[in-house]
């Protein structure tokens, strides 16, 4: 135990820990509601759209959490905004829009960088043991926020997201529930920038929720599960940037992505090699590859 | 004709309604008045605008000319009121979500923002599913059902509600015979509890006889009144283009 322990004698580590749960929670609870909408794209434009706001934030000496949460909502306005009034579609103009902002990003990073202390592979890749004080308590702030907004407005966004045209015919006000959506989403990726970065965030939205829909059949059991994973990733995750000297982002997505792979694999109700859906009982595994055969 | 003293729901009177689908007109200045207490259904051939007059009615679209009103209100500023089950294909049943989940979605609008469900509503809720016999099948998930169970649970989930107007677009797209009668049994219910029922329809077969009045409809209305009145071959003509068999059992 004591390879686990002892790291947490130093403050950083307390405080990355603290920021590694939060994490882990929120983006699981936020990137449930993705998954069930079928919005991960959305998770990543937003993520990528961060960067041109907390450049500009920086520059002006403004919190860069609030500069970068102005970026994220102005993307989804954008976004929003193309796909409504042109006949481009939705995926076309978020790849557009996130696209141009993370160039934009990318730009104005690398021109402040030089005179300036500020590491744009911190934003890109995270670098959870390189957290401070401030953005605990910013993160710690925002998670507070996102879960009580998400327990408070349960029962609306789960209608929502079921049957959106069954909650307007009832009168819900969608249009409003989608917006508080996206502002949390943007809040989310916010608070994980310094732990997993823009790139990779996507992958602790999606994956833990993912995760846990192989395995338990209510969303609410999909959000408390998907967190627990989420939880667990971000601290191996943790664990391992501090001793192999990894960049946070990626170590914790390897490690969310294997628990993936386990429940693909052994869910007890849809996992390839464990759940056998054929009267024959022949297994998944075998009907699939016989499938493949032909491809 | 009418007993309003008996019913208390008033009627809804859609004047003058037109609504474009890009640049072509998909509905094109709808007149009638819907009274309560009959089973009312919206006939018409594929890309008749059946869906979309419901979803105009509702204001769940933009519509270039009309009204639609309830009582002295618009209808879609009283859709607390409204129960609206949309057709299967809109509904992603692969969603984490039991059937007890999505029959306590009608309790959403009535429990209030920042509420949670209270024991009364939940028994609302419990009844609503007994109703239509699927009470057994509470902690199943949503997507493990046969077509017709899912259909039943969306009616139990309007039946929570406790709405005084119900439209149902689709309902008996791919339900087995058991549950095509509890469908219709229960909106003939409704419909006697002096309710509002419009159910959207295109089959013209036998079960066309449990409408009490047909709507026909092709991107304008045809026809509004009891089957005998509406089954004429001159409206058939006028909606299908000629060839058409229906079921005229008087």
């Amino acid at each position: 135990m004591d390879w686990l322990l002892e790291p947490l004698q130093y403050a950083f580590m307390q405080r990355s820990l603290v920021v590694a749960i939060l994490v882990g929670v929120i983006c699981s609870v936020v990137g449930s509601y993705l998954m069930v909408q079928r919005l991960a794209l959305l998770g990543d434009a937003i993520s990528h759209s961060l960067l041109p706001g907390l450049a500009i934030a920086f520059v002006l000496g403004i919190n860069i959490f609030i500069g970068a949460f102005i970026a994220g909502v102005i993307s989804t306005v954008l976004i929003s905004l193309i796909h409504t009034r042109s006949p481009v579609k939705e995926d076309a103009a978020m790849g557009i829009v996130f696209s141009a902002f993370f160039a934009l990003g990318i730009t104005l990073i690398t021109a402040i960088q030089k005179d300036n202390k500020i590491d744009l592979n911190h934003f890109l890749f995270g670098n959870i043991l390189g957290v401070n004080a401030s953005e605990v308590r910013d993160t710690a702030i925002i998670a507070g926020l996102v879960l009580l907004s998400v327990a408070l407005l349960y029962k609306e966004l789960l209608f929502y997201s079921f049957d959106p045209l069954g909650a307007q015919a009832n009168g819900l006000p969608i249009g409003l529930l989608n917006f508080g959506l996206m502002v949390l989403i943007a809040l989310t990726v916010v608070a994980s920038m310094k732990s997993v970065g823009v790139i990779l965030v996507l992958s602790l939205l999606i994956t833990p929720g993912a995760t846990a829909y192989l395995l338990v059949p209510r969303f609410h059991q999909v959000m408390l599960l998907g967190g627990v994973i989420g939880v667990i990733s971000s601290i191996s995750g943790m664990y391992l940037s501090y001793y192999y000297d990894l960049p946070s982002g990626p170590a914790i997505v390897l490690v969310v992505s294997g628990l993936f792979t386990l429940a693909f694999l052994f869910s007890p109700t849809s996992g390839l090699l464990t759940y056998a859906r054929t009267p024959s009982g022949e297994s998944q595994v075998l009907q699939s590859l016989k499938r493949l055969r032909w491809w | 004709m009418t007993n309003f003293t008996m019913t208390e729901t008033a009627p809804i009177a859609v004047n003058h309604l037109s609504v474009n689908y890009r640049t072509t007109q998909a509905l094109r200045n709808i007149n009638v008045t819907i009274e309560p207490g009959s089973l009312i259904g919206i006939f018409g051939p594929n890309g008749a605008g059946k869906s979309t007059l419901v979803q105009a009615m509702l204001g769940l679209i933009p519509v270039v000319t009309g009204q639609v009103s309830w009582g002295d209100q618009p209808l879609a500023s009283q859709r607390e009121r409204v129960a609206y089950v949309p057709q299967r294909s809109q509904i992603d049943w692969s969603f984490p979500a039991t059937v007890w989940d999505v029959v306590m979605m009608g309790r959403v609008r009535q429990t209030g923002w920042f509420h949670r469900f209270s024991v009364p509503s939940r028994r609302i809720a419990a009844a609503a599913l007994e109703r239509v016999g699927m009470s057994e099948f509470r902690d199943r998930r949503i997507g493990a059902l046969s077509g017709g169970q899912q259909q039943r649970v969306f009616l139990a989930r309007a039946l929570a509600q406790r709405a005084d107007v119900f439209f149902f677009d689709e309902p008996f797209v791919g339900v087995d015979q058991k549950t095509e009668a509890v469908l219709f049994q229960i909106f003939s219910e409704l419909a006697a509890e002096g309710k509002i029922v419009l159910v959207v329809n295109h089959d013209l077969g036998e079960s066309i006889t449990h409408f009490d009045q047909l709507l026909l409809l092709n991107r304008e209305l045809i026809d509004f009144g009891s089957r005998d009145r509406v089954l004429t071959p001159t409206n058939m003509t006028r909606a299908y283009g000629g060839h058409v068999q229906f079921f005229s059992a008087a």
